[in-house]
């Protein structure tokens, strides 16, 4: 997928948020790290449409359930949480859907920080091989992958470009 | 963090403090949420054992660890079998057959973290070894400093009180200086090392030594005081306190000499009147109540890198 993609990706995702939670005051929280830019600019454009939605960031690496398991350790960036998002529609924002666990993460974090009125998903790719039963409501681009393939999506914030490539592994 | 155990401030190299610090950062959110816990040493056990009295280090190790969902469990002088004559060897073998992740050690005797890290399959934290090294304090006072002056390279750093029986100013003048920080130690002559040559392995042409307080403050943009450590005198070492307090007590006046935005520290506990004036303390430059929010952040950043892989 090209930058031009991406973008206009990001832009219908942020229309259909809109659109999905009409009359209720959303919040975006980006998982770190891409979902970080992503939440950022899908704000911007329902910016443009009516009020900007609070952003917010979350880092899930301490929820983790296979902190023992990985090689190396994950290193653990910032999480900042609007003031109150009791009773708020949250709307989780990553990059790439892919076995559920960090979406799992993400909503073990969120339950210490009070009880969201919904919480939703919204994902640039989602690539299938679900190992636990979440699905994103939000989704940029459905993906038939390989298990031995990897998604990566880089934004410009971060890579430097906008891009989405599929690689396999050897 | 690839290291096994978190022994002193001399063995650690500057991206490893980085990392430390950067990963505190992260941290210190949880303190501002609603519920202060999350999972991530959820069935590990960290180890408190405390052989010289402290209040501050180990509520904040303990703390650290619950909020990090370890079990934490204290072990204190009067408790601990080294009352009933047990050696120290021996101890740490009971303790590493108790199998427990994650040991503090503060000892009174210079390098007993490091006997017991040889013998331990545990990681051990130094809590503070005698007069040798108290490397979480020497993290945190970086952290404090670093987010109020979003820098440590270049600063000019006043540390005045009781140098020579201080494993703060030790582990604190190893960091600073490691990081570019130009350290100032300043104290009576009695109470100053007699020589710097050996407390700082690199950069020991940014470790300085004054026994004249107007020098060391001079222009400082971070002043650090410490307590006179009476405990660890076998003898006097200055005439009285009044006269100590008039050369090498804070008052508003001598902070004055420093920097405009200078930050006045102090690692606890403070002998109001001694080497601090109460205005000083409590006054606008004062972020001794910020170390110690910084000294949580900074034990969970060090629980976590040791155990959470």
């Amino acid at each position: 997928m090209s930058a031009a993609d991406v973008g206009a990706t990001l832009d219908k995702m942020a229309d259909a948020v809109v659109e999905a939670n009409r009359g209720r005051e959303v919040v975006l929280l980006g998982i770190q790290r891409r979902g970080v830019p992503m939440a950022r600019r899908m704000a911007a454009r329902i910016g443009r449409i009516q009020a900007a939605p609070a952003i917010g960031t979350l880092d899930i690496n301490l929820y983790r359930d296979d902190l023992t398991r990985v090689a190396s350790q994950p290193v653990v960036r910032k999480t900042e949480v609007p003031v109150n998002i009791d009773d708020k529609d949250v709307v989780l924002v990553d990059d790439v859907l892919y076995t559920g666990r960090t979406i799992r993460a993400a909503l073990e974090a969120l339950c210490d920080f009070g009880r969201m009125r919904t919480i939703q998903l919204a994902v640039l790719v989602d690539r299938g091989h679900r190992e636990l039963p979440i699905e994103a409501n939000f989704i940029g681009r459905k993906l038939a992958t390989k298990d031995n393939e990897v998604v990566e999506v880089k934004l410009t914030e971060i890579d430097g470009e906008d891009a989405i490539d599929v690689m396999e592994i050897t | 963090m690839t290291r096994k155990d978190l022994l002193g401030i001399e063995e650690l190299g500057r991206e490893e403090i980085l990392e430390i610090l950067d990963t505190a950062d992260s941290f210190h959110e949880i303190a501002t949420r609603p519920i202060k816990k999350v999972p991530t040493l959820r069935g590990r056990t960290v180890i408190n054992f405390f052989l010289e009295a402290s209040t501050r280090t180990r509520t904040s190790f303990e703390i650290a660890g619950k909020r990090l969902s370890a079990d934490v469990i204290n072990i204190s002088p009067s408790a601990s079998s080294l009352s009933k004559g047990e050696t120290l060897i021996d101890t740490a073998r009971t303790l590493d057959a108790m199998a427990a992740e994650c040991v503090i050690i503060r000892h009174n005797m210079a390098g007993a973290p490091h006997t017991i890290a040889r013998l331990s399959s545990s990681r051990i934290v130094n809590g503070g070894d005698g007069a040798h090294e108290h490397p979480t304090q020497a993290l945190l006072d970086a952290l404090t400093i670093r987010q109020r002056k979003g820098r440590l390279d270049g600063l000019k750093v006043a540390i005045v009180g009781d140098i020579a029986h201080s494993r703060v100013a030790r582990s604190n003048a190893r960091l600073l200086t490691k990081l570019g920080s130009e350290v100032w130690l300043c104290g009576a002559p009695t109470l100053l090392p007699p020589s710097l040559d050996g407390m700082v392995s690199e950069n020991r042409h940014l470790l300085r030594a004054t026994s004249r307080m107007d020098e060391a403050l001079d222009g400082a943009d971070v002043i650090m005081m410490l307590r006179i450590q009476f405990e660890r005198m076998s003898e006097p070492r200055f005439p009285s306190i009044r006269e100590y307090c008039r050369y090498f007590g804070l008052t508003r006046e001598r902070v004055a000499r420093a920097g405009s935005d200078v930050i006045v520290m102090h690692p606890g506990p403070i002998n109001r009147g001694v080497e601090i004036a109460s205005e000083v303390a409590d006054g606008p430059f004062s972020v001794i109540l910020n170390q110690v929010s910084a000294g949580v952040a900074v034990r969970m950043a060090v629980l976590y890198l040791l155990l959470g892989a």
